[in-house]
């Protein structure tokens, strides 16, 4: 067993609900008077767990509560769970972006914390000055750059323009120097938010190699996905949250295969006051019933629509498209059902994500969700080369061999 | 896995709590980020000057076009005394101070609002933003400090005016000292509290634009009446001004070491409360803002 690098206890973190800034004088005061006559934060008590499902009657809510886990030195920690079950909160948390409310946070050496690449870049300097300027943002000294400017400069593929203004520049050519810099650093320590689905296919494996190399080094990083495969090639430790607590930690097959299990399908559920919009879904369902998908939603309309154009966009794994429905719809009461059953016959096993949206064709969008729902397909296409991007179809095909 | 295990250090690098104490600066912290802060200072001076027509020029414009306006509106409609030091030079020399402070003022009170971007993504002591803009700042100040001396040597050499620079010019440092903390504290007051009560926000334009007439600046110390002369005495850059005054026109303007040792109290104190109550905020602003 290798040395502590990190360590949480009982760590907490509760948000307030609803509209911020209202009241809050009045609660500060209350606040104040119960910390006057020597009692609890009234506000503490009455919080409820983070389970957007059930409608809760208390305005604060715990979006972390009692997380404790060890990470060791060299390890590589997946820290995966639904949209909402905490993970950004934890991530929040350890990259010191906000305090915990309860609980504490302990490490040993730095933490660079990856949740967005380039951040602090600034539009009129040249490449060359921003990757200074956001290195030393992440954290590193002017030595410590100026030690590895060449590779990152060269590993970035940007070094034709390094001494443009970075306005000039393409998004891609942004993200790529951002991760380069990123991927350069020397802390001990590394948490990394999904960055990995920006940039380019041939970038994206330049990433994942890179990472590996790191984790190689002996370097600790944690690693917040939702694309298991990822999550799979990269962590050897991985934990399990919902619902803002640790429901399991283990090696990162066991705990992939308990979400996956847990998580066979993620409905959307309107989560904020729409009202002054004209149009907008309340629910979006998925059911996957053998070789058939079932996407079922509520729709509201504030007026009578006609031509309302209704499109689900279902997406893989990789968050590539797969395909698009779409279908005109007259809206005439406020309640309206639509539902739609496609054949996905052909469609490979594994997780999707499906995409809603309203609106009338070069006229008016009304609302696009995305990625509203997960399902987990098991149509019995097993993707016999599992982990690799092959695509999400089965293409029917015949084939001879003489 | 054990807590506790026998591999677990005793000591740790980082410790976070859900409570921080008061008098926590993290000052060890800030030096770490040093060279954050330089590039920062260096980012702010590029990019002021890359995206205006005239560029770094405005710099040196503003006080100029502010002394005029006052020269004609105090100075000649108004005809406001200015103690025989001729007005150009009274005005500027008022506003060049009165402008660095203001700037500081209004520009770090904005710090949590114009940098939520970053600060939503990365962690670095967030003092290192406030501390950026002082700095800049104070080049810009330094800037119109020469254009304060050109105008000053033109009226030495060009016309009858006695100039009585002194020996008081070896406090200018102190002076700078208490611009840059009053400013500093001030502004991080503000910047704490428009996290949680926004509205204040509109209020320090406005309120920065009172402070200036509670200053002498359109106007000697010594035509204040004496009952209301308390109030522009507690203001702290008061004795800035003054001394500033003194230093380059000599008996004609008033010099207290005692006003001028209040304001570095003052200065010292603002700047302590500042810091305190930036480093509360700055832990969980990213959650209200």
């Amino acid at each position: 067993m290798g040395r502590i690098a990190l360590k949480t206890s009982n760590l907490s973190k509760q948000y307030r609900l609803g509209q911020v800034g209202t009241g809050t004088i009045s609660h500060d005061l209350n606040r104040f008077f119960s910390k006057l006559r020597g009692k609890e934060d009234p506000y503490l008590q009455v919080t409820g767990l983070n389970d957007r499902s059930v409608k809760n009657d208390s305005d604060y809510i715990w979006a972390l509560k009692d997380v404790s886990f060890e990470v060791e030195e060299g390890d590589v920690l997946g820290i995966i769970g639904k949209n909402g079950a905490g993970k950004s909160t934890l991530l929040k948390l350890l990259s010191r972006i906000t305090s915990p409310t309860q609980g504490s946070i302990q490490y040993n050496g730095r933490i660079t914390s990856l949740l967005e690449v380039g951040t602090g870049f600034h539009q009129e300097l040249t490449g060359r000055e921003n990757i200074y300027l956001n290195g030393a943002i992440l954290g590193m000294s002017k030595k410590e750059i100026s030690k590895n400017l060449d590779e990152i400069i060269s590993f970035s593929g940007c070094s034709k323009y390094i001494d443009t203004p970075v306005k000039r520049y393409s998004s891609g050519m942004i993200v790529r120097l951002g991760f380069s810099v990123a991927a350069h650093l020397e802390s001990e320590m590394l948490i990394v938010d999904e960055v990995l689905a920006v940039g380019d296919v041939e970038f994206q494996k330049k990433c994942i190699g890179k990472m590996q190399d790191i984790s190689g080094t002996g370097r600790t990083v944690l690693f917040v996905s939702h694309n298991m495969n990822s999550v799979e090639q990269l962590c050897n430790k991985a934990i399990l949250l919902e619902n803002g607590t640790i429901v399991s930690e283990g090696k990162t097959t066991d705990i992939i295969r308990e979400y996956q299990a847990s998580n066979v399908v993620e409905n959307y559920k309107l989560n904020k006051n729409k009202q002054n919009q004209s149009a907008y879904f309340e629910e979006i369902e998925a059911r996957h019933e053998g070789s058939k998908l079932i996407i079922s939603a509520q729709v509201i309309s504030q007026e009578s629509i006609r031509n309302l154009t209704c499109g689900f966009l279902l997406k893989d794994n990789w968050n590539q498209k797969v395909g698009t429905i779409f279908e005109r719809i007259n809206l005439d009461q406020t309640k309206n059902k639509v539902e739609v059953v496609i054949d996905i016959s052909n469609l490979l096993a594994g997780s999707y994500q499906i995409d809603g949206s309203l609106f009338v064709p070069k006229v008016i969008n009304y609302e696009y969700i995305e990625n509203g729902v997960s399902i987990e397909i098991n149509n019995g296409n097993s993707n016999i080369y599992e982990g690799q991007n092959i695509g999400a179809m089965k293409l029917n095909a015949k084939w001879s061999v003489n | 896995m054990e807590v506790g295990s026998e591999t677990t250090p005793n000591k740790w690098d980082v410790e976070i709590f859900a409570k921080k104490g008061f008098i926590n600066f993290g000052l060890k912290e800030l030096l770490r980020y040093k060279d954050l802060l330089f590039l920062f200072i260096k980012r702010d001076f590029i990019s002021l000057y890359k995206q205006t027509i005239l560029g770094p020029l405005w710099v040196v414009i503003q006080p100029i076009l502010t002394t005029l306006t006052f020269t004609v509106i105090f100075g000649n409609i108004a005809k406001i005394g200015t103690n025989g030091i001729p007005q150009i030079l009274f005005y500027l020399s008022g506003i060049t101070i009165w402008s660095y402070f203001s700037d500081c003022v209004t520009k770090t009170s904005e710090t949590f609002s114009q940098n939520q971007n970053i600060f939503n993504k990365v962690y670095f002591p967030r003092l290192i933003v406030p501390l950026s803009i002082i700095f800049t700042n104070l080049i810009k100040f330094f800037f119109q400090f020469l254009i304060f001396i050109a105008v000053y040597l033109y009226y030495v050499f060009f016309t009858d005016f006695e100039a009585g620079l002194n020996s008081s010019i070896l406090l200018l440092p102190v002076l700078i000292f208490i611009m840059m903390a009053a400013g500093l504290g001030i502004g991080l007051i503000i910047s704490s509290l428009t996290v949680k009560y926004r509205d204040l926000k509109f209020l320090i334009q406005f309120g920065i634009q009172l402070a200036m007439y509670a200053t002498p600046i359109v106007y000697p110390l010594n035509m204040v009446p004496e009952k209301y002369k308390w109030i522009i005495m507690a203001n702290p850059m008061t004795s800035v001004i003054e001394t500033f005054k003194f230093t380059f026109f000599d008996q004609n303007a008033s010099f207290e070491l005692s006003g001028l040792i209040y304001s570095f109290v003052i200065s010292i104190l603002l700047l302590l409360a500042g810091m305190s109550v930036f480093n509360r905020v700055e832990r969980s602003f990213i959650d209200t803002i």
